[in-house]
């Protein structure tokens, strides 16, 4: 289902690019003319204070937000007027900063949902769910693969919130992306847990591209091979962790914030 | 390229050291889903009728009502319990099926089985196109667009007195034998069995349709439809095949009721009967089809009791009764009975240690 528009791309190694990508609420800018690539394979890091558009960004990327002004390009294909559900379908997928799950369904439910939408089953009216051997073998690997098998056939509401994040990336997952796009995956876990999710995050085949979003920088720092700065709906700077660590204006801006988070 | 065989430490079940824990988790997990396998108690309780029919041989219209107005509950259970669209007018495809089957009889086309599926046909196609309107939107916009279908079906079959009869209603057709040879008698002894198996038909259809891949992506969409567009789901078409096929089966229901009482009233398309749906579901529980199945029952042999105790003011008991379910009993009667047995259980398993 998914087309390989790589060919016709004029760098077959991006994955994931923008062009002057704007949004503007009233007077309100919340990204400026942001330019920005994603080469295949990347693990990408996008840091910045609060407010700075860094969801936003996220946001218009998988087509949730359309762009005031600009382009996103996946591949080589400009991808600005396909819808959310389009874009999923062409290789992108997301997890949520808050949890955006299905409460009342179990774990398995959700995946193999997840799985069967991906195979263009999920509309299939005329077979039973369990008999889809082979859509719910996969289900549980992944499900296994993420130390949620004890949790497999209990209601996502029921799980403790470092779980559910977990179900997040299972779905995000599920969806067999070639660019992943990660808002704040351990938000809201206790600090010591949040190593479990980014082990899961570090063990993803290497073909598949990262963004994400994280605010702990020694996560930043060890899971990321380049960091893209926003401040202000602004690209201030970008390069690799040992740079901007030691860029001074990133340190203003974090040090000047009172040190975040 | 495979997620799940790219991780390392990726474990086969079998080749697990913990191998019938872990068999146990993913057993479970595959017992909770979905399945049309029929369970013991249900065969109990499609047997129930059965026994009514031999036991209250005198109530066998009630019976045939119950049936009928349950297939109509139960096509919303599919929309409501299953996709989470609150409707209102459900009634107006219940009486486009009545209406269709009426007016089929009336103009010669008698045999009862194809002049149903027609009924169900005629209402399959106003629901699909009613349906680009009702996705529309949020809850209340489509609540307000459920209840603007039914109001102007309403007035429309009001207006076009000279086809439907108006306020008078559809009266004076009738209906062949079924298959050429069981007359639809004056004890509505056939009326009964064919609206038994109908229903019966219906339900099983039902039960695939909630067992199924569709059916899973409709109850993902009421628990969270903002997740839905990242999976790739575009949940708008899914919408609107669920709300068709709803109308389509309500429109059997209507079509049922036609046959079976050789009358439509113009009161079997207005928005109190679409609320009447509502009412049975949510009193039996919805989303589980059997809350459907138990609601109607439960509400229309209330209505029969209490119509006959307090024939004007029956409906206040049928509020208090509507309250008490809705604030106690969560899930519905039915989903208060599934609750009770797991507690049972757990009581009756505490004191016998």
């Amino acid at each position: 289902m998914r087309t390989d528009t790589s060919i016709l791309s004029p760098d077959a190694n991006i994955a994931l690019s923008t062009e002057g990508l704007t949004k503007v609420w009233g007077s309100f800018v919340a990204n400026s003319d942001i330019n920005f690539q994603l080469p295949v394979g990347a693990r990408h890091a996008i840091i910045g204070p609060n407010g700075a558009g860094k969801t936003t960004f996220i946001n218009m990327l998988t087509g949730v937000l359309p762009p005031s002004s600009g382009r996103v390009f996946l591949g080589g294909e400009d991808v600005t007027a396909d819808a959310q559900e389009r874009r999923v379908r062409k290789g992108i997928a997301r997890t949520f900063q808050i949890n955006n799950l299905f409460p009342g369904l179990t774990v398995l439910e959700s995946v193999l949902l997840a799985i069967l939408e991906r195979k263009g089953m999920a509309q299939h009216w005329f077979r039973p769910l369990n008999a889809h051997a082979a859509e719910i073998e996969e289900a549980l690997d992944l499900i296994t693969d993420l130390g949620l098998e004890p949790q497999a056939g209990e209601e996502v509401k029921t799980l403790a919130y470092g779980k559910q994040r977990l179900v997040e990336i299972a779905l995000a997952l599920a969806t067999r992306p070639r660019i992943l796009l990660l808002d704040e995956p351990a938000a809201g876990i206790p600090a010591g847990e949040s190593t479990e999710v980014f082990s899961v995050i570090a063990r993803l085949p290497s073909d598949v591209s990262i963004l994400f979003i994280e605010h702990d920088m020694e996560l930043v720092r060890r899971f990321s091979q380049r960091i893209t700065v926003l401040v202000g709906g602004k690209v201030l700077t970008e390069g690799a962790p040992d740079e901007i660590m030691s860029d001074p204006r990133v340190r203003e801006v974090y040090l000047g914030e009172g040190g975040h988070d | 390229m495979t997620i799940v065989s790219g991780l390392p430490h990726s474990s086969r079940p079998l080749a697990s050291r913990s191998g019938s824990s872990r068999m146990n988790h993913r057993s479970v997990a595959v017992d909770r889903l979905a399945s049309p396998r029929p369970r013991l108690f249900e065969a109990v309780v499609w047997l129930l009728p059965a026994v009514a029919y031999f036991v209250f041989p005198d109530n066998l219209a009630l019976g045939v009502s119950i049936m009928t107005y349950a297939v109509a509950v139960l096509a919303l259970d599919l929309v409501l319990g299953y996709a989470g669209i609150v409707s209102l007018g459900h009634a107006a495809f219940f009486g486009i099926g009545a209406y269709a089957a009426g007016l089929l009889a009336a103009n010669g086309w008698r045999e009862p089985l194809t002049g149903l599926l027609l009924a169900g046909a005629a209402s399959l196609m106003i629901g699909f196109f009613a349906s680009f309107l009702v996705v529309r939107g949020k809850d209340l916009t489509r609540l307000m667009v459920t209840l603007g279908i039914g109001l102007v079906v309403y007035e429309l079959a009001n207006r076009l007195s000279s086809i439907t009869g108006g306020m008078d209603g559809l009266s004076g057709f009738e209906v062949s034998p079924i298959f050429g040879v069981f007359a639809f008698d004056l004890y509505g002894k056939t009326a009964w069995w064919y609206v038994y198996g109908v229903s019966l038909v219906v339900f099983i259809f039902l039960r695939f349709v909630v067992s199924s891949p569709f059916g899973l992506s409709l109850r993902a969409i009421r628990e969270g439809v903002n997740r839905m567009p990242a999976l790739g789901a575009s949940v708008n078409s899914r919408l609107r095949i669920a709300f068709t096929i709803s109308a389509g089966v309500a429109g059997i229901a209507g079509g049922l009721l036609a046959q079976t009482t050789q009358f439509v009233g113009i009161d079997s398309l207005s928005v109190p009967r679409a609320a009447e749906f509502l009412v049975m579901l949510v009193l039996g529980g919805t989303g589980r089809l059997y809350g459907a199945l138990a609601g109607t029952a439960i509400f229309m042999i209330a209505h029969d009791y209490l119509a006959d105790i307090d024939p004007v003011y029956w409906e206040f008991w049928m509020g208090l009764l509507l309250m008490a379910v809705v604030l106690f009993a969560r899930g519905g009667i039915v989903g208060a009975l599934f609750n009770l047995v797991p507690s049972l259980k757990a009581r009756f398993g505490r004191a016998a240690q």
